[in-house]
């Protein structure tokens, strides 16, 4: 196992990483969106289909992070002020952004991303970091939108832990009630959330299809919106042990690879079954441990009724 | 007024749905003047989108419209179980179709059985090998193609290392990479196939992890059997070079795509269609290679291949077409060193697509 292997885990883990810190956002506000794999897909076909038109990086990401948004706006309208059924509404997202994106991407099929856009996502150098031996490699030697991935942990991280807001915000998912007697505006914060999230989500597919692949081809998505919505159970509903958890299970996507080749006889199918594997496994030692920081926002898939308080 | 935005509202997102649903809607060519009354189904595996094995199947279709003006119907992503080919073949039926094929081995068993409730209507059935009063078999001898680019790579490389990307260790996908291994050692005895297996038909950015993976370990052409061009992709970013699957994609991946075994249809299920049209269909159990029919063919060389190729490659392909040259001729030995096949014998058919060893030089586990 060399740094070009944890190297790679790390691009592997970037689509995951976005489309968990979304879930987790969505899921600190009290709703269990399982429209991930939906969104991502519409982000990455709006994410392509603007970046072929435009030949702008830039305008692709917001085509992608809107994209993502108008998925999760769709699925907050449903849950929030009709209190629809949300795994119900989830899905039917997962099932609407898949078809979406088959018929955007129709006309798309063959088409590769322009070569500016390629350029941007060269991988940079950061300065001196990167020379850090072995952790340079593996951390520091990749395209913008990895480096992206990096700041949104610690921007959400600080945004859930340190401010009034992110204050607020748990609270509304662990007791909605009570937040809403402290005068926090349920329906505000429940949508602003689950739109961020959609749109982490966008940007999560808009990776794959501009950055990863980079080219058209139907459900570049592939299930790893499913992946993201383990590993929201996996870190906690932590973003910090999201991105050592997205980073694992992008390692665990790909090492089975790697190990073919050293004469360990392990069925690629169990190596397929890592992921979850280590999922059920997190979910154990979280109970048993019996910690608070360790459980799901209490909250989590009960619609709000003022009037049931 | 706020319940009438909201069910207007709902309604929107209702009819968004629906519409949705409604993309893969049939072409219909109602505008051809003498349409034989025909209605041709195809159930894919994949999307027609992957540019790989279900979208040649669909080059297939469209030639088939075009060519006998015949009315077609499709189904995208059907699963290989029993109640998902019976939903799509029963909704093809109700639709009024009379020819049905079937592209992915999985539906075999259940096309076998509804062949029996349906007697009016013509199966056919691709990978596979039962048959019966109404439904036939049909594939094709791909291991000729591989066989040929097998050549070019063996020539192509430098490190004399070629990765492969595979999708499941069956019989098909082994024989293919054992034909490009003999083909890349009949010009480069040194060379070896490194296989990585990825257990998935269709994942553009898995296959692409796949390729990486290997030319890391030192290949420098990557060959696939895989329905995306995620392991060209791969091939183009670090430099080397690729054999691709399926179809040509010299235009998506125009950095390393060397040439490809590819898939062509169409003539075939033309053919078929138009002797269900004349009434003189029977099922029969088909296995084209070059010689017989144009099912499997080599994609033109780009500027990538190594210089000569074209003429290796020419050479060799009129050998197998006029029949002096058999891609399973011995003598062949397995991974062990073992004589699998004696000098001046060939594989039989059956021992084709039963297939569960690797030849000498190929580097991987079949489990």
């Amino acid at each position: 196992m060399d740094a070009s292997f944890f190297a790679a885990a790390v691009v592997a883990g970037t689509p995951l990483l976005f489309a968990t810190l979304g879930e987790i956002i969505t899921e600190k506000a009290g709703n269990l969106n399982l429209g991930v794999e939906g969104m991502m897909l519409m982000g990455a076909v709006i994410g392509f289909f603007v970046g072929l038109m435009t030949n702008s990086p830039i305008l692709a990401l917001f085509g992608a992070a809107i994209a993502g948004g108008m998925g999760a706006s769709i699925f907050a309208f449903l849950t929030v002020s009709l209190r629809a059924n949300q795994v119900v509404s989830g899905l039917a997202l997962t099932i609407f952004g898949a078809g979406f994106s088959s018929f955007m991407g129709n006309k798309l099929i063959g088409q590769v991303v322009p070569v500016n856009i390629k350029d941007f996502f060269k991988p940079v150098h950061i300065p001196l970091l990167s020379d850090i031996p072995f952790l340079g490699q593996i951390f520091f030697q990749h395209d913008v939108f990895v480096y992206f991935g990096f700041i949104s942990v610690i921007a959400l991280g600080f945004y859930l832990y340190s401010t009034r807001k992110g204050l607020n915000l748990r609270a509304v998912g662990e007791n909605a009630a009570a937040a809403d007697a402290s005068g926090i505006n349920i329906g505000l914060y429940k949508y602003i959330h689950i739109v961020l999230g959609g749109i982490l989500c966008g940007l999560g597919g808009a990776y794959l299809s501009l950055v990863y692949i980079p080219a058209w081809q139907d459900n570049v998505v592939a299930g790893r919106g499913w992946i993201a919505v383990a590993l929201v159970i996996f870190a906690s509903w932590n973003p910090y042990k999201a991105i050592f958890g997205a980073f694992l299970f992008g390692g665990m996507d790909i090492i089975g690879f790697r190990i073919q080749r050293l004469d360990i006889h392990i069925s690629q199918y169990l190596i397929d079954m890592l992921p979850y594997v280590a999922t059920i496994v997190a979910l154990i030692l979280g109970t048993n441990k019996n910690r608070k920081e360790n459980h799901p926002p209490k909250d989590l898939g009960v619609p709000y009724f003022r009037e049931e308080r | 007024m706020k319940k009438l935005l909201r069910i207007s509202i709902i309604l929107l997102l209702v009819s968004a749905l629906i519409l949705t649903g409604c993309g893969g809607a049939p072409d219909t060519s109602d505008d051809v003047a003498d349409v034989p009354s025909v209605k041709v189904g195809f159930i894919y595996i994949g999307p027609i989108g992957d540019l790989g094995y279900t979208y040649a199947h669909d080059q297939g279709r469209l030639y088939l419209e075009e060519e006998l003006g015949v009315e077609t119907i499709y189904q995208e992503n059907v699963e290989e179980s029993q109640q998902a080919v019976e939903t799509a073949v029963r909704n093809m039926v109700d639709q009024g179709a009379t020819v049905i094929f079937g592209t992915s081995f999985g539906y075999m068993e259940p096309m076998a059985q509804l062949s029996s409730e349906f007697p009016e209507v013509s199966f056919m059935h691709c990978s596979g090998y039962m048959m019966t009063d109404n439904m036939g078999n049909y594939f094709g001898a791909m291991e000729e193609a591989r066989y040929l680019s097998g050549i070019v790579a063996g020539m192509k490389t430098e490190t004399n290392e070629i990765g492969y990307v595979a999708a499941f260790p069956i019989p098909e996908v082994i024989r293919g990479i054992n034909a490009f291994a003999l083909g890349a050692q009949s010009v480069n005895p040194d060379a070896v196939v490194n296989v990585t297996w990825t257990n998935t038909w269709y994942d553009p950015a898995k296959e692409k992890e796949a390729a990486k993976a290997l030319l890391d370990q030192g290949a420098d052409v990557i060959a696939q059997h895989q329905d995306t061009t995620g392991p060209q992709i791969a091939a183009a970013e670090k430099g080397a070079t690729a054999i691709g699957y399926n179809s040509d994609t010299s235009e998506m991946a125009p950095d390393s795509f060397m040439t490809a075994p590819i898939w062509n249809w169409g003539p075939y299920y033309v053919d078929q269609v138009q002797k269900v049209i004349d009434g003189t269909w029977e099922p029969e159990s088909y296995y084209g290679g070059m010689a017989d029919a144009e099912i499997v063919a080599l994609a033109p060389l780009t500027a990538l291949a190594p210089e000569g190729a074209q003429e290796v490659v020419d050479e060799a392909k009129d050998l197998i077409i006029d029949g002096s040259l058999n891609v399973f001729t011995g003598p062949i030995y397995d991974q062990d060193g073992e004589i699998k096949v004696e000098e001046g014998q060939v594989l039989t058919l059956d021992e084709l697509l039963s297939m569960e060893w690797f030849v000498q030089g190929v580097l991987g586990n079949i489990e």
